[in-house]
């Protein structure tokens, strides 16, 4: 594989070099408290608009799961001035697009529009943000969608299985649920809590708006002044940490009528702000970062044919982390599968990983960071998450040396301490009689 | 990127193809997430810019007739390369469905320059994406890296068009793999279940009756030699077309790729496929019984394919249908109605040959399907009598012209536009498309709707959901 040294030679300083430059961001804090975020790309007329908001599910009283993600579906409601469909309608007649969707720890609602539109969409965000008049009717359509959606659910086994894993993972907490709730909880979810809800945690100074594309700084913060004049601080407390309970249940297996068993296998992990972030990335990048080229890829896809996909990850939030590996494979062939993937955990555990496999993943690491921040949506994403991760603006430009300096004594001892075969939690959704793994 | 969103994998893909192509087709409605409208990219900004509404495209053809077309632009620092093929799950025949797409998964194992899998390896150590589709018409390996690797690609491209070694070892434990695929896609999906079956009764006679990824007995009686065959007849430069998109110089680039693909020779010229689907006369009816929550429905009429000039007006009649919460079917069935969970419309229009208008609804729990049935026809009918309203028209215009400019954001996406319009009969054809679609009436929309979505050439088929067997 000598010829294609040269080359590997040179990627190494171009993405980050471009990435940094192009970026052009600025980062501010608004009277209100708000934090704004702002990326000039004036390549094209558009602005991609995201507003990140401490509002996701982590906030949902005990007795209302589900009010998180019901409120932010009701954003777009409604509001004193204009009813669901003319909102609606005003956004689609522009060919842009207005969402909102509510996740663990934050709810976000996004525009994405023509410059020529900007004022336009930008006033029509800040009223479904600090007026929404959630009417009645609305909310019932809404939970009776809701309810729909939770039971069709059902009918994919993945999804089945990622709950029940996250369940298993996280007891008695909002991590372990989901976050439209549940059959139950959503039936019993009413205005009051709604409105009440929405006025406790939409306000500004829980918030981060990022703005990129073509606008400059100064007049997308003029802009907000404009639109979010009134909008109040909510002076509230910041938040406490989040306590988890260990998890009590090792295995967790869901009898289905299915073809194949929906396999995933995981337990806790560190934090985003842990230093071993990146040294870990590098490891499950090798480990099982692609269903192609990892060494889960290999053994259980190439050469023994067990899956279509099989990938693992850590996922690494402000809160919690954990380490998640999922694969189909038909029931007959599950035990294998969970045994070959064994093996493998093992393995980079007891003999860490060579060189090579170390240089490739690295270079894959930083030239795939780079490609990632593609549209304006893509940079927008990535500047919303360094904000709310305080990574700061300069992560774009720091990232690749945090993946070039992991060694493979780092590998290794990442890959000891932090995958713990004793602590997998194993989650199966199939048919269980053919998969003999019992009931 | 952070770690908010469940990281994707990356395998070989075969994609149901009709959304990606077209201009518009990039805010679907179902993606309500935040940001995940995504769209794709886009063309010349620097340089020579296109005129308003076009996309710059130069196309070189090599003496042994691959086709290159490039479309540099310097927005972003990235560049993807593209070997189209012509040949997908339309050009197999009966009893070797899915043999395109088996062959798409084999091209990644080796040639005698790289072993086996390593071609995924090579692109990732060189910072790069790869992967790969078959659709009905076409098979498709892409890669996105840097300007300074992108070398990489065409080299290894070049080496598997003619050099890929199809082996026993191989091909055994791939076998399994694509028939896990089939498993995960279409046999413990019910909405996809139902899709397969309406579509092998909505054809008799045309090739897109069968599933791109192949029925399962055909899958299990694939030898080695039927995939050598299928790769001598089909993968050759006269075959084939390269699209090159994002940050990189035009005659650099082209010289490279002459340099790697240039003395490929020329193969025969595969064979045309010549079926012709009949005119349907009476409406057909399918069911499928399989356990599931809630009933689905699904109609496919049979419809022009990109060529032809209706191909615009059922294109616009697909978004005053389906386009957005306030187009016809979600206001009505979803919104007003509360029938159904969802309902859409949607046109495969970027086809070598004629295609389906598709429309489809869940029905909410406790309703009966029948019911969301008459519904979804209520709507078309009061379009054939009543026509469109020219407010409607004016925001699918207003739509296509917005997507065109998001669009341009994604190389990727531009990419494949290109590709697909160059698959079914020339990119030039791209460059037509806002101007059709601006040309488009509210009479133009009626009358579309009237000759296609008559009953009489539409296939319906139903999910009967089927309780759970406890075991």
């Amino acid at each position: 594989m000598k010829r294609w040294l040269p080359l590997l030679l040179c990627l190494v300083l171009a993405p980050q070099a471009v990435a940094s430059a192009a970026m052009n961001a600025q980062r501010e804090i608004l009277p209100n408290g708000m934090v704004l975020v702002t990326s000039e790309q004036p390549a094209l007329p558009i602005v991609s608009v995201q507003l990140l908001i401490r509002a996701g599910s982590r906030y949902d009283p005990a007795d209302r799961y589900g009010l998180a993600n019901l409120t932010s579906r009701l954003l777009t409601r409604g509001t004193p001035t204009r009813d669901s469909m003319a909102i609606s309608g005003l956004v689609e007649g522009m060919g842009a697009h207005l969402g909102t969707d509510a996740g663990r720890e934050l709810a976000t609602v996004s525009l994405s529009i023509l410059k020529k539109d900007l004022d336009t969409g930008l006033a029509l965000m800040s009223e479904v943000l600090t007026e929404p008049s959630f009417p009645e009717k609305e909310l019932d359509r809404t939970k009776q969608s809701l309810l729909a959606s939770i039971r069709a659910k059902r009918d994919r086994p993945g999804s089945i299985a990622r709950e029940a894993f996250r369940a298993a993972l996280y007891p008695g907490s909002f991590y372990g649920r989901p976050v439209e709730g549940s059959r139950d909880s959503v039936r019993g979810l009413d205005r009051n809590a709604v409105v009440d809800f929405h006025r406790r945690y939409y306000r500004p100074d829980r918030a981060i708006f990022v703005a990129v594309g073509d606008v400059t700084h100064e007049e997308m913060k003029r802009k907000l002044g404009e639109v979010l004049a009134g909008w109040e601080k909510s002076g509230g407390a910041p938040d406490g940490p989040v306590t988890l309970q260990p998890p009590e249940r090792t295995a967790v297996k869901i009898n289905r009528n299915l073809t194949q068993s929906n396999i995933i296998m995981g337990h806790e992990g560190p934090l985003r702000s842990n230093p071993d972030h990146y040294a870990i990335r590098v490891m499950n990048q090798i480990l099982g970062g692609g269903s192609l080229s990892s060494r889960l890829g290999d053994s259980i896809r190439n050469e023994r044919g067990l899956a279509y996909v099989v990938y693992s990850y850590f996922l690494a939030t402000k809160e919690t982390g954990r380490f998640q590996m999922a694969m189909q494979t038909r029931n007959e062939s599950a035990r294998e599968a969970i045994e070959t993937a064994r093996a493998e955990i093992e393995r980079i555990r007891r003999d860490g990983v060579t060189e090579e496999e170390l240089a490739d993943a690295k270079s894959y690491l930083i030239g795939n960071f780079a490609l990632g921040l593609e549209t304006n949506g893509d940079i927008a994403d990535f500047l919303g998450q360094v904000e709310y991760l305080g990574l700061g603006l300069d992560y774009v430009d720091r990232y690749p040396d945090l993946i070039r300096k992991v060694t493979a004594e780092d590998v290794h001892r990442v890959a000891r301490k932090y995958l713990q075969p004793d602590r997998l939690i194993l989650t199966v959704v199939g048919n269980l009689d053919k998969a003999a793994l019992g009931n | 990127m952070e770690n908010r969103r469940r990281p994707t994998p990356a395998p070989r893909t075969l994609l149901r193809p009709p959304r990606l192509p077209d201009i518009l087709k990039l805010m679907d409605w179902t993606h309500r997430l935040a940001g995940l409208f995504l769209v794709t990219l886009l063309p010349a900004v620097a340089g020579a810019a296109a005129p308003k509404g076009m996309v710059d495209v130069r196309e070189e053809v090599l003496d042994n007739g691959l086709k290159v077309l490039l479309l540099e632009n310097h927005r972003s620092p990235a560049v993807t390369f593209q070997v189209w093929y012509r040949v997908g799950s339309r050009n197999e025949v009966d009893g070797k469905s899915g043999i395109a797409h088996f062959l798409e998964h084999m091209m990644f194992k080796g040639t005698d320059k790289v072993a086996p899998e390593e071609y995924a390896r090579i692109i990732q150590k060189h910072g790069g994406r790869s992967n790969a589709f078959t659709s009905y018409d076409t098979t498709v390996y892409h890669a996105t890296m840097s300007r300074e690797s992108i070398g990489v690609a065409i080299e290894l491209e070049a080496d598997r068009m003619v050099n890929t070694r199809l082996q026993e070892v191989h091909f055994t434990p791939e076998k399994k793999v694509v028939q896990e695929e089939r498993r995960q896609r279409t046999d413990d999906r019910p909405r996809a279940a139902l899709g397969e079956v309406t579509r092998a009764v909505t054809y008799a006679v045309h090739p897109y009756r069968r599933p791109i990824i192949g029925w399962p007995q055909d899958i299990e009686r694939m030898t080695l030699q039927d995939l050598k065959d299928f790769y001598r007849t089909y993968y050759a430069p006269n075959n084939a077309f390269i699209v090159v998109a994002g940050d990189f110089d035009s005659e650099e680039i082209l010289a490279r790729i002459r340099e790697h693909f240039g003395a490929i020779p020329r193969g025969p010229e595969p064979p045309e496929v010549g079926q012709v689907e009949p005119p349907q006369r009476g409406e057909r009816r399918v069911q499928l019984k399989k356990e599931a929550e809630l009933p689905v429905v699904v109609m496919n009429y049979h419809v022009p394919e990109v060529g032809h000039p209706d191909s615009y007006a059922l294109d616009v009649l697909e978004m005053i249908l389906s386009r957005g919460r306030t187009s016809r079917l979600h206001r009505d069935l979803v919104y007003e109605k509360r029938v159904a969970r969802y309902a859409y419309a949607g046109y495969y229009r970027v086809s070598i040959d004629p295609t389906t208008f598709t429309l489809g609804a869940q029905a909410m729990p406790g309703k009966d399907i029948a019911e969301v049935e008459a519904a979804i026809d209520e709507v078309i009918g009061r379009v054939r009598d009543e026509g469109v309203t020219q407010a409607e028209l004016d925001k699918a215009k207003n739509q296509v012209a917005a997507s065109f400019i998001f669009a341009q954001e994604s190389n990727r996406g531009q990419a494949m536009r290109v590709g697909f319009y160059e698959l079914t009969g020339g990119w030039r054809r791209m460059n037509e498309y806002l101007g059709g679609i601006q040309g488009v009436t509210a009479d133009d929309v009626q009358r579309v709707a009237r000759k296609y979505l008559d009953r009489d050439c539409r296939t319906v088929g139903v999910l009967v959901p089927q309780e759970r067997k406890r075991s």
